[in-house]
């Protein structure tokens, strides 16, 4: 199935989960913020909150700024 | 000692995190800076550096995050900006930026006010960017602001204070903190911000884009620190005319 993550397209499983997801891209979790379908997820969620076709996902951290 | 919004910071000076060469440097400045509170700013992933994390080389015990919502052109955008924030383990704490447009990124006062409004409404401590408007400043004080951040000069422009008349009537009538952001590009600009009275200043660019930005924090604090005591001992008055710092008494021996 297909999600959209930060404006791109992706191919992934059905039934992948946010954690899982985030490790496949080789992210830390505990530094990504994750808003899912306009909604943010808690940290709580990114274990059990299953990704559906055509989610848009947009992965969001703290950078360098004034 | 400077407190905001029940918070004690021995430094005046704040800190930003963007444009240095390296995060070693920035890391480096920042201790030189001596400043307990950093800016951060909100961005995409990038999903083909995900070891690219600022957070690895910040230390969360040893500085309050500021984040901050740069990029947001209105209260919404500013808002959303805000929750990620909070949902990224940024705490309460928020510096409002919403500035519309891309060349002067000077704020637009009227979303400022309601997403302060409504982010105080959700918590939030708000110390809102803006341009030097007293009448403002009053107004989002009365919001729940805890602080507000007049602009010195346009953001990354680093021409000084060219607001003075405009922050000074500020600092007579806040009762919240007053932190002069933007455009202070040297350590005279901040000597004069902290002379004026204002509580603190937050320098990012005149710091990272120095050609020793270690050195020029260094600089940068003792300016601030130089500024307050200055203030804090109390100027002389100014006058147009000259008056003679000699004695004009016993020059008999001349004429």
């Amino acid at each position: 199935m297909k999600v959209f993550c930060n404006g791109e397209a992706q191919e992934i499983a059905p039934g992948t989960r946010v954690a899982e997801y985030l490790s496949q891209l080789g992210l830390d979790a505990s530094s990504v913020v994750v808003e899912c379908d306009g909604k943010i997820l808690t940290r709580e969620e990114y274990g059990s909150h299953a990704l559906q076709d055509g989610s848009v996902l947009e992965l969001i951290r703290f950078v360098g700024g004034g | 000692m400077l407190t905001i919004a029940g918070r004690k910071f021995r430094s005046r000076l704040f800190g930003g995190t963007g444009k240095f060469s390296s995060p070693e440097v920035m890391k480096e400045a920042l201790a030189a800076s001596g400043c307990e509170m950093v800016t951060v700013a909100l961005r995409r992933v990038d999903l083909d550096n995900p070891d690219d994390d600022i957070m690895r080389v910040l230390d969360r015990d040893r500085y309050l995050f500021l984040p901050n919502t740069s990029g947001a052109r209105d209260a919404g955008e500013a808002i959303r900006l805000a929750k990620l924030a909070r949902a990224s383990g940024g705490g309460e704490w928020l510096k409002l930026e919403v500035t519309p447009d891309p060349r002067t990124l000077l704020p637009d006062p009227i979303e400022t006010l309601k997403a302060t409004e409504e982010l105080v409404k959700e918590g939030f401590k708000v110390l809102p960017y803006i341009n030097a408007d007293p009448i403002l400043a009053l107004r989002l004080q009365d919001v729940g602001a805890v602080a507000v951040m007049p602009l010195g000069s346009p953001i990354g422009t680093n021409q000084g204070v060219l607001t003075r008349f405009q922050i000074e009537i500020i600092i007579a009538q806040a009762q919240v903190p007053v932190i002069v952001d933007a455009g202070l590009g040297a350590p005279s600009h901040v000597a004069e911000a902290m002379e004026m009275g204002a509580d603190a200043v937050l320098v990012n660019t005149a710091i990272a884009v120095a050609g020793d930005p270690v050195r020029m924090a260094r600089a940068f604090a003792m300016a601030v620190e130089a500024g307050r005591i200055a203030y804090e001992a109390g100027l002389g008055a100014v006058s147009k005319d000259a008056a003679p710092s000699s004695p004009d008494d016993g020059l008999g021996f001349l004429r």
